[in-house]
């Protein structure tokens, strides 16, 4: 059975550059690394996969070949089977470009047990692809998962956290959960597995390898939503500043608080 | 709308037909191939099939229909019969859009027994309500809530449905979303509508460095999910007006494939988007044993602390405390900024607040952009120095 973790290589760093004509991310030369978001389920799926005999662990990306990286690190955590999604024909894609790349992929892959997102990523921030494959999937999902109690007999109890109730659900396989951060501390890499796994040849899938091979449904044509321009945010101005002395400082604030009522 | 269509002649054997379809969405009786509602239109059977049994037709695909599409949607999120207030946010924006356009406003409400807040939605400018009541409604499950959404989309058709930004909101728009093949904007910040009904949707974008204004021109309805507190609560309406459409959803639409074993009540909790003071440490306060003093300022205030992101990702305080894109949007009275320096990412969570202050040891730290009032200086010398005067009593002579 497998068990697949759906993982994003995002900019290591907020400042990133963009192709101000089509509004898309420009990727290149901006250094990566693993959503950390998506530690939480590579954890996870680690520790089902340890408790199941036969289940095998797979990593799956959808980027530029440079996510390739991201892939090593998941097989240097102990990650069984990576494969990266790419093909210039996705570029640009949505979320719904995105999932539907995405679901069809795991389509590829054959029958899926459990499919496994992070909470959301730190760069597009939506949190809606996974609900959004396990739609394609036609699959139940649960977000929020904070702890699975149980993975066996072809079902996945999971403790599910809702705004103001704590559930317990049971789920038939396949399906798809996106785990909070925290629900397990994520291994680091490890160095024997780096130099287990360095000659590994990644698999990779392209739009040809997809039961779905029309183009117009992925990438920036298989896009609803389009970027029409993007721009510095506005900013309030600033009324006033105030220098001085930590002590100055101090009393002109707790005087302004008096006056504004906040303090007594 | 495509259709997967079977063509007996190009099949000789039918044995194996039923293994090709992940989803046994082909069925096999009598020697008769039949394609189910199960079919996704994965094309599996058509990739690895027999050659030319199986063919996806797609009809052409002609731009939207935009005229057939009206109204401004929202869906009202409930949990236990407690609509959540950005529910009533949305409202009035949605009848913002709506009169620009000369469209209705329509709410949808699912859930057990709900007409007393039905009753209360008439008096926020809602013209139609779609009630939807079942005991199998009561509580939030993603099969049933979608195909009760789905039904809803079909009877209203809006051009533009928006939900809020909620545990349950970010669950179930995607899934809706995706089953009608659409656009989905998420955490929108600002929202306006062109005459043809594109709605103009503005989020913060890559990790909120930038914002992206982003438009859904081919497909219908348009899909945008916005976060608590990011507008304003309309005004209640003493005249309550609107029609209130109460339905009951058919067994098939309240089949789930999901068990609820157990249900726990979380102990209520204080949270930072109800506070109206907050007090939010960043990386300048250096340690994590300096919380103690934004701690104590809070508690002078009648406030709460909360934190950013390295705050949080550094362990210093629980993630339910953090402001910004990927935590929580606050709009209080008075925001005091600690030692924040002001990512874009922050401010889209804290922007709105009505008196923003920042301390920064940096003058040209981007939180000065926002702030109000920019307090050039060390928080670790002027805050211990702000609770010493207050404790002391040195501020009651002012």
């Amino acid at each position: 059975m497998k068990i697949i973790v759906c993982i994003k290589q995002v900019p290591g760093t907020t400042q990133v550059d963009i192709d101000e004509k089509t509004g898309v991310l420009k990727r290149d030369g901006v250094e990566s690394k693993i959503n950390p978001y998506d530690l939480y389920a590579l954890e996870t799926a680690l520790r089902l996969k340890e408790a199941s005999p036969g289940a095998t662990a797979v990593a799956l990306t959808m980027g530029p070949p440079q996510a390739e990286q991201s892939l090593r690190e998941a097989l240097m955590m102990g990650i069984d089977e990576v494969v990266l999604v790419s093909d210039r024909r996705f570029a640009g894609a949505d979320v719904l470009a995105t999932a539907h790349t995405l679901s069809q992929a795991i389509l590829a892959l054959g029958e899926p047990g459990l499919i496994l997102c992070g909470q959301q990523t730190t760069d597009g921030d939506t949190a809606q692809v996974g609900p959004e494959i396990a739609e394609f999937l036609n699959i139940p999902h649960a977000t929020n998962v904070t702890a699975i109690s149980d993975f066996s007999g072809g079902t996945l109890t999971a403790q599910v956290d809702l705004p103001t109730t704590e559930e317990t659900i049971r789920m038939p396989l396949p399906c798809l959960i996106s785990v909070n951060k925290g629900i397990h501390t994520p291994r680091l890499p490890s160095f024997k597995l780096k130099k287990a796994t360095r000659a590994r040849k990644i698999k990779v899938l392209t739009l040809d390898d997809l039961p779905d091979a029309n183009p117009a449904h992925y990438g920036l044509n298989g896009s609803p939503t389009q970027v029409v321009r993007i721009f510095p945010p506005e900013h309030h101005v600033t009324r006033e500043t105030w220098e001085g002395s930590g002590d100055e400082l101090a009393g002109r604030l707790g005087r302004h608080l008096q006056e504004g009522k906040f303090l007594n | 709308m495509a259709e997967m269509i079977v063509h007996p002649d190009k099949i000789s054997d039918t044995a194996t037909l039923a293994a090709l379809c992940p989803f046994g969405a082909i069925e096999v009786a009598d020697g008769h191939v039949r394609i189910t509602s199960a079919c996704r239109m994965c094309k599996l059977c058509v990739k690895n099939g027999p050659p030319g049994a199986f063919e996806l037709v797609n009809e052409k695909k002609a731009d939207v229909d935009k005229s057939a599409w009206r109204g401004v949607a929202v869906y009202i999120d409930q949990t236990e019969g407690e609509i959540h207030p950005v529910s009533l946010e949305l409202l009035g924006k949605a009848r913002e859009l709506a009169q620009k356009v000369g469209h209705p406003v329509y709410a949808l409400l699912a859930g057990d027994a709900l007409g007393k807040q039905a009753e209360a939605l008439r008096h926020y400018g809602v013209d139609k309500i779609y009630l939807y009541g079942h005991p199998q409604l009561a509580h939030f499950r993603i099969e049933p809530y979608a195909a009760v959404f789905e039904d809803f989309i079909k009877r209203s058709r809006p051009a533009v449905v928006l939900v809020g930004g909620t545990a349950i909101g970010r669950s179930l728009a995607p899934r809706v979303a995706a089953r009608f093949h659409t656009g989905l904007t998420a955490d929108c910040t600002c929202l306006d509508i062109q005459s043809n009904t594109d709605l103009d949707q503005i989020r913060p974008a890559f990790g909120g460095n930038i914002m992206a204004h982003i438009r859904t021109p081919h497909h219908r309805p348009q899909f945008a999910t916005v976060r608590y507190k990011i507008f304003s609560a309309p005004e209640r309406l003493d005249a309550p007006r609107g029609e209130i459409l109460s339905l009951t959803p058919e067994d098939a639409m309240l089949a789930s494939r999901i068990e609820t074993l157990a249900t726990h009540r979380k102990e209520p909790v204080k949270n930072i988007e109800d506070a109206d003071v907050l007090v939010v440490a960043g990386l300048g306060i250096q340690r994590r044993e300096n919380l103690e003093w934004l701690e104590r300022l809070a508690g002078h205030l009648g406030g709460m602390v909360g934190g950013t992101r390295p705050v949080i990702e550094a362990g210093w305080l629980e993630p339910r405390r953090q402001i910004g894109l990927s935590g929580r949007t606050v709009k209080p009275k008075l925001l005091i900024a600690c030692g924040v320096s002001g990512s874009i990412q922050f401010v889209a969570g804290m922007s709105g607040a009505e008196q923003i202050m920042a301390i920064n040891i940096d003058p040209l730290a981007p939180i000065f952009k926002v702030a109000h009032t920019a307090l050039v200086g060390d928080v670790c010398e002027i805050v211990p120095a702000l609770l010493n005067k207050i404790e002391n009593g040195a501020l009651s002579h002012v």
